[in-house]
């Protein structure tokens, strides 16, 4: 028996007792699921893939990675996009491909003929199987790298303190990479506001080693080279003694103990300036 | 090409307003104009305006800083104004923190700096 008499067996099985595979293929995967999907969504579902699937081997095909399994495919992927998305685990997710396996055994497996031809079919569907691992895989990466954006966009505000001078608490531990957006944003920030006078406050900063420092230093020299003054402020006891342990340099870059201090001693500036322009002196 | 960047007096202060990427030839030309001009003309302040470059290089970074060393023994005080984020934050990577040289956010800040330090306040 070859491929062709085994694709048409297959078919018209497939073809002849589809509502009582279906609803079977519909308890079975419901059941892995436990409720958390609606029987009449999962059916629907199920009923698109099984003709997806039903249509591609009327066509003559067996391969999960050809043409006429491209509907299949974009269906497989939509279904684990929508797992993944809505917190399935990967075992539950192909296990709604792999159950059609369980659901076709019996009816499948008389004599030897069939039992080929079930085979292949089994084969056809663990590469379909796969294909949908990697579909959610994909898309649970997704899910992560745009959090992990989120996340140091949340953890980077920069704020207006007053006419002429912004605040960036910093909040968690200083890396390169955030370092870069902070600087990024400080600066453009910097520009949209016309600011002078920048205060990093590094309260929320728990360690500060050589490395931290040097993320902060070049921050204060960029505000500077733009033409800003840059303050440090929030720094604690503890943080002081280590700086001065590690023998890190601020050089003249001024620091505080508190944002109010830094705030008054910007405000303080800030005020000069603006005397300045009053009196015509300008 | 030929070009050269204008040097443009207004009052005491000379105003340098780059406006394209400079080539090494254009650097040494600004370099000899403006020292000319600032003997010329007696001017207290100069101000470049680096708000349209969108590359600094560290030729252009040491021209900076030596054409701020070179205005001030002539008399004159520099301020480079208008420095783009990035700019900065390659200039920092690079390692050059231009420290001889002062900077403003904008041409009007610089302006009110140079009034500032000629009235003795900063």
């Amino acid at each position: 028996m070859n491929t062709e008499s085994n694709i048409r067996l297959l078919v018209d099985t497939l073809t002849e007792q589809r509502e009582k595979f279906l609803t079977q293929w519909t308890r079975t995967v419901g059941e892995d699921l436990r409720g958390r999907l609606s029987t009449a969504e999962l059916g629907r579902e199920l009923g698109e893939l099984y003709d997806a699937v039903l249509e591609a081997m009327t066509a003559g095909s067996l391969d999960s990675r050809g043409e006429h399994f491209a509907e299949t495919r974009s269906l497989l992927i939509e279904l684990s996009r929508n797992r993944a998305r809505q917190g399935f685990t990967p075992t539950e997710t192909v296990r709604s491909v792999f159950a059609l396996k369980e659901v076709l055994e019996p009816s499948l497996t008389g004599d030897a003929d069939s039992a080929r031809a079930y085979l292949q079919f089994a084969r056809l569907l663990d590469g379909l199987g796969l294909l949908t691992s990697e579909a959610y895989l994909r898309t649970r990466e997704e899910i992560i790298s745009s959090q992990a954006e989120q996340l140091l966009e949340l953890s980077t505000p920069v704020v207006k303190l007053w006419d002429g001078v912004v605040g960036v608490p910093l909040v968690g531990t200083l890396d390169s990479a955030r370092t870069q957006v902070v600087m990024e944003k400080l600066l453009q920030t910097l520009v949209d506001t016309d600011s002078t006078h920048a205060i990093i406050d590094i309260t929320g900063v728990p360690t500060v080693d050589t490395q931290v420092a040097q993320h902060l230093l070049k921050t204060v020299v960029a505000a500077r080279m733009m033409g800003a003054q840059c303050t440090i402020s929030g720094i604690r006891p503890q943080i002081a003694q280590t700086i001065v342990a590690l023998g890190i340099e601020f050089g003249d870059i001024p620091t505080n103990a508190s944002l109010s201090d830094a705030l008054r001693q910007a405000l303080k500036e800030v005020a000069l300036d603006a005397e300045d322009d009053v009196r015509g002196l300008l | 090409m030929t070009d050269r960047v204008p040097v443009l007096k207004i009052g005491e202060v000379l105003l340098v307003s780059i406006q394209t990427d400079l080539d090494d030839q254009m650097v040494l030309d600004l370099q000899e104009d403006l020292s000319n001009r600032i003997v010329a003309t007696g001017a207290k302040g100069v101000v470049i305006d680096i708000s349209a470059l969108e590359i600094v290089d560290s030729f252009v970074g040491r021209m900076l800083a030596h054409n701020a060393a070179v205005s001030r023994i002539l008399g004159a005080e520099t301020i480079v104004v208008g420095m783009r984020p990035a700019v900065a934050m390659t200039l920092v990577e690079l390692g050059l923190s231009m420290s001889g040289v002062r900077t403003a956010l904008n041409l009007e800040r610089g302006l009110k700096l140079l009034r500032r330090i000629a009235a003795g306040r900063a």
